[in-house]
């Protein structure tokens, strides 16, 4: 290690148990997003559920909020390398969101009203792994953030937690969605570093 | 180190060749990378640091130039009390090694293919891939209409000043001054506002690269779709 960037001594270390390989934490929240911030109401909102059969259920944000809520608090760790502990969000689990579908697709596609996607494995959004979030410390999602309502899966990289979220589609094949097909990893795991392309 | 495969992904020791004021906490940074794949304009890399221990820690930086040869270049400010900027601008000792990773970014990204007129909206040190572009585009000898719009504190704050000051064939500098401006501008300083975009090429046919801190890409991003640029003619990239 000698040799390289001689007389860095860096911050803090106390963390890094908690902290996936090349990242570092954050207090603030940055905000990564491909274009301008789109501003979505909750009137005409609606998140609708497709499977690859094609058949359709949406739910209007009146529906949505009658759900069951959770709360979630995770670590959230974004690919350009910032972390932040400990974020609160609240939402419905997207368990409940699937629970009717009628499915033998293996992947799901989140859909953003900003033309956004991004492609996840169905069993990485089930079982308590993942939510449609509309709160985050209590407050309702800032519009730079995802508002009114985003995906949030916090065990992969955040560009898989989809903001201005629209719906998912169930599909049987793996189709690779925005960031995908620009360069980054297809499956995003934080603990084994896989940012881009060529990443084990 | 072994060396690395090619690809985004292989960490590359990159060596410090010049460093440069630009200003009072910018510099220029110019690497050599052996067997630097060349990259587009707009696109970055991962900086990594590595201290006595072991310890790493990495932050992205965009490049400010076309590559020449195995030489990169970059625009790093220093962050009050940051981990990685305030060591790459005054502390990395010239001949000194660092690593790099990249190129990378395949979205924010102008290519002299691209057609039609480039808009470019750069706060402070978000400049720098757009300085790429312009860079870029006047090697390519490109004749699209080109306008930097940039937004600086104050004169003093002012990267590049120099390339600035003689602007290329049919490209339009135009410098916002938010806090004090130099004598005889006739704007009144502040934050970017519609006026300012007044006389920009048509919306619709025009590309937008909008780069800065978060505030200012939001701010702008909203003027410009406000002034009828569609959203999917706009790109954006946020420093944190
Ligand atoms: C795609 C991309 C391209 C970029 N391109 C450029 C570029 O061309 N030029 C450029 O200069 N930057 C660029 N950036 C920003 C850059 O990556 C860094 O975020 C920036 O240099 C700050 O890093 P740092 O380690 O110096 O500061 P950090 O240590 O990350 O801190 C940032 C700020 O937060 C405060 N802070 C954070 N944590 C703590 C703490 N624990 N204690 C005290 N204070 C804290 C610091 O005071 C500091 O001001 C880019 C970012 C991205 C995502």
């Amino acid at each position: 290690m000698s040799g390289l960037s001689p007389g860095f001594h860096g911050r803090g270390r106390a963390l890094v148990d908690r902290l996936p390989p090349g990242q570092y934490p954050t207090e603030s929240f940055p905000v990564l997003s491909i274009g301008p911030t789109p501003r979505v109401t909750t009137d005409h909102w609606a998140f609708t559920l497709t499977t690859e059969t094609g058949s359709r259920r949406s739910w209007t944000w009146e529906e949505m909020m009658a759900l069951p809520q959770e709360r979630p608090v995770a670590d959230i760790h974004c690919v350009t390398r910032w972390s932040k502990f400990d974020t609160r969000w609240q939402g419905v689990s997207l368990d409940v969101l699937l629970e009717e579908a009628e499915t033998a697709a293996d992947f799901v596609v989140a859909e953003s009203f900003d033309g956004y996607t991004t492609n996840l494995p169905l069993e990485d959004v089930t079982d308590g792994k993942a939510w449609l979030a509309h709160s985050f410390d209590g407050y309702p999602l800032a519009p730079d953030h995802g508002g009114p309502a985003r995906l949030v899966v916090p065990h992969l990289y955040f560009w898989k937690s989809a903001k201005w979220i629209k719906g998912l589609r169930l599909t049987v094949q793996d189709e690779p969605g925005f960031w995908e097909t620009a360069g980054y990893h297809n499956y995003g795991d934080p603990w084994r570093e896989q940012r881009h392309w060529n990443d084990a | 180190m072994p060396s690395p495969p090619s690809g985004a992904s292989a960490w590359r020791t990159a060596r410090l060749l010049s460093r440069e004021p630009q200003i009072s906490t910018g510099r220029t940074l110019r690497f050599t990378v052996p067997d630097w794949p060349g990259h587009l304009a707009g696109q970055h890399v991962d900086v990594r640091l590595t201290a006595d221990d072991g310890y790493q820690a990495v932050r992205s930086y965009s490049l400010a130039a076309p590559a020449e040869g195995d030489t990169v270049e970059l625009g790093v400010q220093a962050a009050p009390d940051g981990e990685v900027s305030p060591y790459l601008a005054d502390v990395l000792p010239i001949g000194a090694e660092v690593e790099i990773q990249g190129p990378l970014g395949g979205w924010f990204i102008w290519t002299p293919r691209d057609a039609g007129p480039l808009l470019l909206f750069a706060g402070g040190c978000g400049i720098v891939p757009l300085m790429a572009m312009l860079r870029a585009r006047r090697a390519a000898g490109s004749a699209e209409p080109c306008t930097l719009l940039y937004s600086a504190r104050s004169p003093d704050e002012v990267w590049y000043a120099r390339e600035l000051a003689d602007p290329g064939p049919a490209e339009e500098i135009r410098l916002i001054y938010t806090r004090q401006a130099p004598p005889g501008d006739p704007r009144t300083t502040g934050r970017v506002g519609a006026q300012d975009l007044a006389g920009l090429p048509e919306p619709g046919s025009a590309r937008c690269y909008v780069c800065g801190p978060t505030g200012f890409v939001e701010h702008v991003a909203d003027l410009l779709q406000t002034a009828g640029h569609p959203r999917e003619l706009i790109r954006t990239e946020r420093f944190g």
